[in-house]
């Protein structure tokens, strides 16, 4: 079997279920497609040996985030096509904006291919090496992320209770 | 275990990285219900996780994965404070069109 296989059926399904978030007239199979397209880039960072931030990603993304979209969309119970079609313009205008982005972003990091082999130092990512990352060289940024996280839940709670007049 | 990198050269996954990117800005571009906008800014968020986590492999360096630690963080920060804003705006007035919620443009 081709060594790269892997990745090429990887991003061809990323891309996919990417495009199909986009275009998918009802928000529920946006949702679904959006966790499958998280699911596959998990699939990428198991490729790049990053163990630890396909766990995270997976409870996270799909397990939290996704759960938060799914259930907020059910309780807004918008699960109909209520979305009035844009004009073709638009749309037109907006797929051509994209891909001049697409390509303005390839020839902006051109030149990736020069950077030579991958570093041979495999013991980077293991977990024991990113905790020791994490809570020496990245200490401050860690606690900061603790206060940011209280401040939203803080937040949430705030704006999702009813107001008492 | 070896990665991925030493058979698919990295521009490859740069490559990746921008049209995801890009597939997300194109849904914020034309979609208008606001729910699925914050899913293309999801979208992107993990382009640029997949890129960080590339150009990890590529230098065989733990930083660019603690930086892809802390976007998750912000990303789930974001999509809770952001839904919930989201569904109040629903309860007060019953529409989540990004046509209709104009009173800030003017």
């Amino acid at each position: 079997m081709e060594p790269s296989l892997p990745f090429y059926i990887l991003a061809t399904l990323s891309v996919f279920s990417a495009l199909m978030v986009v275009l998918s007239r009802k928000p529920v199979h946006s949702v679904l497609y959006l966790i499958f397209c998280f699911f596959t880039i998990g699939c990428h960072y198991l490729l790049l040996n990053a163990q630890f931030l396909f766990a995270v990603h997976i409870i996270v993304y799909t397990g939290a985030i996704m759960v938060l979209f799914l259930f907020s969309i059910m309780f807004i119970n918008m699960n109909k096509e209520s979305e009035p079609h844009k004009n073709t313009l638009i749309k037109i205008a907006a797929g051509v904006l994209a891909g001049l982005l697409f390509l303005v972003l390839l020839e902006a990091t051109k030149g990736a291919e020069t950077l030579g082999p991958p570093s041979p130092n495999e013991s980077y990512s293991t977990v024991a090496n990113l905790g020791k990352v994490l809570y020496g060289q990245y200490l401050l940024p860690f606690e900061i992320i603790s206060i940011m996280l209280l401040s939203a839940m803080v937040g949430a709670v705030m704006l999702g209770k009813k107001s008492v007049d | 275990m070896n990665n991925i990198l030493h058979v698919v050269p990295l521009s490859y996954y740069v490559a990746l990285s921008s049209l995801l990117f890009t597939i997300g800005v194109m849904g914020v571009l034309f979609r208008r219900n606001a729910i699925i906008i914050f899913m293309c800014i999801e979208l992107m968020l993990n382009a640029v996780n997949l890129l960080l986590t590339a150009f990890s492999a590529q230098h065989g360096d733990a930083s660019g994965q603690v930086m892809v630690f802390f976007i998750m963080a912000v990303a789930a920060a974001e999509v809770a404070v952001g839904l919930a804003i989201l569904v109040m705006i629903y309860n007060n007035i019953r529409t989540v069109d990004i046509n209709e919620l104009n009173k800030l443009k003017w």
